[in-house]
């Protein structure tokens, strides 16, 4: 079983790294979208500090919504996918493999990077420390909840802007308690509260979305 | 040992085929024929469980395959119309990546052996985007050399291939049902399998109300 799933994220990581310009892309997109709001409302500190949470988290969430559409219509296409749905395995370890491996490439790089453009933002130490945990801790569901959607719009014309308007959505309460999570700290509030509903979406989104998403796949396969 | 009893194949609005009923036993072979669009495809993904079929059963040993998912794709090796090979990976990782993934072990001497025997050795080392389609079809029948799971199901694996990588599929096949293995292949060219016993089943619209073996 862990045999498995640690074969398809090896898999997947070895073709993501023969294809670093889609980690590379998303990586930039976070960036830029981050750095141009400073730019757009202005240099007091005061404004950048209470806009920095939020700016961060809605980056976060559009940069994973950019790797998404690719999640299983590359395997779709080539029939590899056709081949891991006959596996004598559950569909879904493979899934949970292949949430794991997305989350390396495209959720853990917005984790390193968040703290060095939280700065932009004049944040406190202990805000971007709280930031970095949050996004340490919800990205993961993000990448969960987003395979969902990757399985139902896959084959589907149009996929993409369906994908977007059928997980951004559901992606709202990983948006309130990661970006509060930074609010409280700031306001001196404690961030414990948020960090720990974070968590449960996290283990919640990581472990319970392979089955819809398999279910979803092999629909998708008929 | 694999048994089809009154399938029918509903795709959209259109009926293919009904009442298609037959018997492979270890070391027979099934020949699908037929028109494009008779649903030859659509019958071999029925067979794998991946289409469920509009009505009739699908049974392995007796069991039918509903019941037996796992039991049953552990023992089924399915080569289908796309090749299922990746265009970053090397013909060897994907070959080993397959293994992998099929839970089967496979090393890497075996694997080139394997390679060798499919005539792609001095490519195993190049991505398969730069390969050209036969080759890349090579790539993908390879994991044929080392499979010993009972049923192969193969969709038009001869397409793309020259005449000597044609005989050489044709027998691994034939070593397949020699050792008492199953295999279900379409094809619209007539190539003899060096061993095993053939059987035919033709999928069109005149014989799709009743066609029996």
């Amino acid at each position: 079983m862990l045999s498995l799933i640690r074969a398809v994220i090896g898999r997947d990581l070895r073709l993501a790294m023969r294809r670093q310009a889609d980690i590379v892309a998303a990586m930039f997109f976070f960036i830029i979208v981050v750095s141009l709001f400073p730019l757009g409302v202005g240099p007091e500190p005061e404004q950048l500090r209470r806009l920095a949470p939020g700016v961060l988290w809605v980056a976060a969430l559009l940069a994973t919504m950019l790797s998404l559409p690719r999640l299983f219509a590359d395997d779709h296409r080539d029939g590899t996918l056709e081949q891991l749905a006959l596996a004598p395995e559950p569909l879904a370890l493979i899934v949970l493999g292949k949430v794991i491996a997305h989350w390396l490439v495209a959720g853990l790089p917005l984790v390193v990077l968040a703290p060095v453009l939280g700065i932009q933002f004049d944040l406190a130490t202990d805000a971007l420390a709280v930031l970095t945990l949050s996004l340490l801790i919800g990205t993961p569901a993000l990448s969960g909840i987003g395979a969902i959607g990757a399985a139902l719009t896959l084959g589907v014309r149009g996929g993409g802007v369906l994908l977007s308007l059928l997980v951004l959505p559901l992606y709202i309460p990983v948006l309130i308690f990661g970006a509060g999570a930074v609010d409280a700290t700031v306001t001196g509030l404690g961030a414990q509260a948020h960090l720990s509903l974070l968590g449960a979406l996290a283990l919640g989104g990581v472990f319970f979305a392979p089955w819809p998403t398999a279910a979803a796949l092999r629909v998708a396969l008929e | 040992m694999l048994e089809a009893s009154n399938l029918e194949c509903v795709r959209g609005e259109r009926r293919l085929f009904a009442g298609v009923s037959f018997r492979l036993e270890g070391g027979e072979m099934l020949a699908l024929q037929g028109r494009n669009g008779s649903g030859k495809t659509s019958l071999l993904r029925m067979l794998c469980g991946l289409t469920p079929a509009a009505s009739g059963e699908i049974r392995w040993c007796g069991r039918p395959i509903a019941q037996i998912g796992e039991e049953f794709r552990s023992e089924l090796c399915f080569l289908g119309h796309q090749n299922a090979i990746k265009e970053e990976l090397t013909p060897l990782e994907n070959l080993l990546s397959t293994a992998r993934l099929a839970q089967e072990p496979l090393d890497e001497d075996a694997a080139l052996a394997a390679l060798e025997l499919v005539g792609l050795l001095g490519r195993e080392d190049l991505a398969c985007r730069y390969l050209s389609q036969g080759q890349k079809r090579r790539a993908a029948l390879a994991r044929l050399v080392h499979e010993k799971r009972a049923l192969w199901v193969l969709d038009e694996p001869y397409v793309a291939l020259d005449k000597a990588a044609t005989e050489l599929v044709a027998g691994l096949v034939g070593a397949h049902l020699q050792r008492g293995g199953l295999a279900v292949l379409t094809t619209h060219q007539a190539v003899a399998v060096p061993a095993g016993s053939v059987r035919e089943l033709t999928l069109g619209d005149d014989v799709a109300a009743q066609q029996r073996l």
